[in-house]
């Protein structure tokens, strides 16, 4: 009978709990709120968030609350008492996902496919939990879709010209600006900023530099006709304004930019992002500079270690030389350039690379913003996904292999870094890019 | 100065931004559209689009100015002139009518819950009344309204007879139930369930005859009691939290089931422009042929369309053609349009109040009228049709005027869902429990 009552109470109970997301439809970089009623004053509970990801791994987060005299919490606004974030976080539950217990470890997050959405399982139970969620039946779940693709954005498969990319077009006739994005040292093609930059009325490609079809076929790295063929597609699309192409580049995408935006004869930036980046590589006048970069970035000597015998490649670079023919010559620059660093990017010397006083000393740093991250990491990407401080990284050369990197970064920084950075790239593209006429305007108001 | 003026306008076309917020949302869910970087002080029309799933175009436009930083927003903002006017966050959903051309007596109905309703909304320069489709917007976007909430499933049901749609809601459940009834017209309709469901409801969204085919209405009594226990007998479901939702014929056998029926016990029931004229002992073909016997009652308006209110009035005294709502045990919200021109709805509700109050049961019925409001009572911000085909070619005059219409929608579905919360959600105050 104890039994039975006991169901049938918490039958009763489950029943009233309130649970609900808003939006319960949202692209990736929105926030969301979360909201619990219906539960007693003080009622101790855990809203607990479950996600299965394309690799067929489980992520989950979780965090104690307790209720408010109306019988309620709003994870906007009041603050967690533990679990995999504290205080008051309205979105720790999508940043604060790690693999659940026992997963394969070197896990990161990564939607390889975006004409989906994440589904998120967002749950309460009943306590202050800290395991085993499997095996208990929650008060309440709902589901949450995260898109990358807004409704109407396009996704254009680019395979001409021997270019691996994938432009996406904003919603509506257009005109739009353009942006080339570019990823690291992984390679692949990378979809998902450039999805979510459509979302946000900028037509995005994505181009894949160091894997694409061309590579795979010839054995041959790419070189500058690669880049400005990709550029080309932008400026010559009926819906993309030629005048109006940025370029966005993160790790090894930085060098790129910064190569291209400089040295190119075909390539004119309206602006430039460089994110956890270096302007330092061989600068000797040839086009074959993604094969030489490779090289030199590979110097072996200076690889470090640390107690969990994951890899520091910060130290490659360093320190930062004052020979011109090791770095771009940033200060040729003609257009606006964002540089978003991590103070603790254990990858790239990224934050040493910004504060290299090139564009002071040629009187064109006018055109330069840097935003310093403190405690962030390497992996500075769109907000509200979570981030890995190591995870495997598989490197692209002959003899492929499988590290353990250290990224860097202090989760809660890293993440506060994800959020303001992505923000504030956003309103420096469209300022840039859909303003006036003024391309070299200063961006007082990011700081 | 001295460039082009198409230039000019391509300068400042490029930097127009619309945006919707959310970009994807629940049918009853409300949004903001905006739009930024206009030159202060311009007129500018806001149209939204829409391809039926039938290829039918819809549209709705409102004709604003912007501020002085170059800003519209449709929520914040007066429309002054257009399909709406005045401060109507949602005018561009609500008063969308078939575009100029169309094929008459249209009604607009989602049939594949499964993939949401796209809307394009679009913002043109100048105070724009027609030929949108020829004009380029200065910006536009695309927007998603879904009835199925992300989680919910969708089981067909075809078991013991009786075929219909179980929309379950996520989570663990267990969840009150819902059988949910639609109206003459037949087929199966399943956007409302997928509604409720999304709401929390498990509901099955019942077909009891063949789209259009009248004829084929040889359901029994039986049938829906059967569909009823379907939904109450699912291992999500909470056995005794079960409730009856019909419209219009739907809403008749809603409250049949509350009244005559010995085999289930609904918990609740939310009758929208429905009555209680039924011979008693009839099945629905007997009930059809004492509707057609009265079809010398007709009348038509200036353009043909039939009025069925006149029908069944004067409401019969003869207790043998109503059903004995007296027996009816559970709560009941009738919702009905005062402009009703299909059924004597309120007439009805009058006379069901009258019978209820006669055997002591007035306290469970809630009656609300909303004036200039027809009959086709829907889920908010879906558009009016004041005259729509039924079956065949024959037209209908369900009546209202759109605006009242849409706010009768959009306060009658808060009602509804209050209701329902009421008697199958929190039925117990859970402090007392404690």
């Amino acid at each position: 009978f104890g039994l039975w009552s006991t169901k049938m109470f918490q039958e009763k109970k489950r029943c009233c709990v309130k649970l609900s997301v808003h939006p319960s439809r949202g692209l990736m970089d929105e926030k969301f709120t979360v909201l619990v009623q219906n539960v007693l004053p003080g009622f101790q509970l855990t809203v607990y968030a479950f996600y299965k990801c394309e690799g067929g791994y489980s992520w989950e987060a979780f965090a104690h609350y307790t209720a408010s005299a109306t019988g309620a919490v709003n994870v906007s606004e009041d603050p967690s008492r533990g679990g995999t974030y504290s205080g008051v976080e309205p979105m720790g539950l999508m940043w604060s996902l790690r693999p659940v217990p026992g997963s394969k470890s070197g896990l990161r997050m990564r939607k390889m496919n975006v004409q989906t959405p994440m589904e998120v399982t967002i749950s309460v139970y009943q306590g202050h939990l800290t395991e085993g969620f499997v095996d208990q039946v929650p008060l309440a779940a709902v589901v949450v879709e995260r898109w990358y693709m807004a409704p109407g954005v396009r996704r254009i498969p680019i395979t001409e010209g021997g270019l691996t990319a994938t432009l996406f077009l904003p919603s509506g006739p257009g005109p739009f600006p353009g942006l080339l994005d570019l990823w690291g040292g992984g390679g692949k093609l990378v979809e998902y900023r450039a999805a979510l930059l459509a979302s946000h009325g900028i037509a995005a490609m994505a181009l894949d530099y160091l894997t694409p079809q061309i590579t795979k076929e010839t054995g041959k790295m790419v070189d500058y006709e690669y880049f400005e063929a990709a550029y080309r597609v932008l400026e010559q699309h009926p819906q993309i304004l030629g005048s109006r192409i940025a370029m966005l580049g993160l790790s090894f995408g930085t060098s790129v930019t910064l190569r291209m935006a400089v040295y190119s004869q075909v390539i004119k930036l309206r602006c430039a992002v460089c994110i956890s980046g270096s302007h330092v590589q061989p600068i000797d006048g040839s086009h074959l500079f993604v094969f030489s970069l490779l090289s030199f970035f590979s110097n072996a000597d200076k690889t470090r270690f640390n107690e969990e015998q994951h890899v520091i490649w910060r130290d490659l670079l360093m320190p930062i030389p004052t020979d011109a023919s090791l770095k771009v010559d940033v200060g040729r620059l003609r257009c606006p350039l964002l540089l978003v660093v991590g103070e603790d990017d254990q990858n790239w010397p990224s934050y040493e690379s910004a504060m290299d006083e090139m564009m002071q000393r040629a009187g064109n740093e006018h055109l330069l913003t840097v935003l310093s991250y403190p405690n962030a990491g390497h992996l500075i990407e769109p907000p509200f996904t979570p981030s890995a401080r190591a995870s495997a990284f598989k490197t692209i050369s002959n003899t492929p292999q499988t590290v353990m990197v250290l990224w860097g970064g202090e989760p809660v920084a890293h993440s506060v870094a994800q959020e303001d950075s992505w923000r504030k790239t956003l309103v420096f593209l469209r300022v840039n890019l859909y303003g006036g006429s003024q391309p070299g305007a200063k961006m007082k108001n990011l700081l | 100065e001295g460039a082009p003026v198409s230039l000019v306008r391509a300068r400042w076309l490029q930097s127009v931004v619309i945006s919707v917020t959310p970009s994807r949302a629940l049918v009853d869910e409300t949004f903001r559209v905006a739009v930024q970087n206009l030159p202060p002080g311009s007129p500018v029309t806001l149209h939204s689009l829409h391809r039926s799933e039938d290829e039918d175009l819809w549209e709705a436009f409102g004709h604003y100015v912007s501020d002085s930083r170059g800003t519209v927003s449709v929520a914040d903002d007066f429309s002054f002139g257009g399909t709406y006017t005045g401060k109507e966050a949602m005018g561009l959903l609500w008063s969308m009518s078939p575009v100029p051309g169309s094929r008459e007596g249209l009604r607009l109905r989602k049939k594949n819950v499964c993939i949401p309703q796209l809307v394009n909304i679009s913002v043109y320069g100048g105070h724009v009344e027609e030929g949108f489709g020829e004009r380029l917007p200065l910006a536009s976007t695309l927007t998603e309204r879904w009835h199925l909430g992300p989680g919910v499933r969708r089981i067909e049901i075809s078991e013991r007879g009786v075929r219909g749609t179980l929309f379950i809601p996520p989570g663990p459940g267990p969840f009150p139930g819902m059988l949910d009834m639609w109206g003459g017209g037949g087929g199966l309709l399943e956007y409302r369930s997928a509604l409720l469901a999304s709401h929390g409801y498990a509901s099955l969204a019942l077909e009891y005859f063949t789209a259009g085919e009248l004829k084929s209405a040889d359901k029994e009594f039986s049938y829906f009691e059967t569909a009823f226990n379907i939904v109450r007998e699912h291992p999500q479901v909470i056995p005794d939290r079960v409730g009856l939702f019909g419209l219009s014929l739907g809403s008749l056998m809603a409250s049949y089931l509350a009244a005559e029926s010995s085999v289930i016990e609904p918990r609740c029931c939310v009758c929208v422009s429905g009555g209680h004229l039924y011979p008693r002992g009839a099945n629905l073909q007997q009930l059809f042929r004492a509707y057609s016997s009265h079809s010398h009652k007709l009348r038509v308006d200036e353009h043909n369309r039939e009025i069925w209110r006149s029908i069944n009035l004067p409401i019969p005294e003869d207790l043998s053609q109503k059903l004995d709502v007296g027996k009816i045990n559970c709560p009941m919200l009738l919702v009905n349009g005062i402009d009703d021109q299909n059924w004597p709805t309120v007439e009805c509700a009058e006379d069901m109040a009258h019978m209820m109050r006669a055997a002591g049961k007035e306290h469970l019925l809630t009656r609300i009228e909303y004036p200039d409001a027809g009959h086709l009572i829907e889920p908010p911000y879906s558009p009016h049709s004041r005259a729509t085909k039924f079956i065949k070619d024959v037209i209908l005059l369900w009546g209202g005027q759109t605006k009242p219409h849409a706010d009768a929608q959009e306060d009658s579905w808060r009602n509804i869902l209050a209701f329902l919360q009421k008697h199958l959600y929190c039925t117990q105050n859970p402090k007392a429990k404690m």
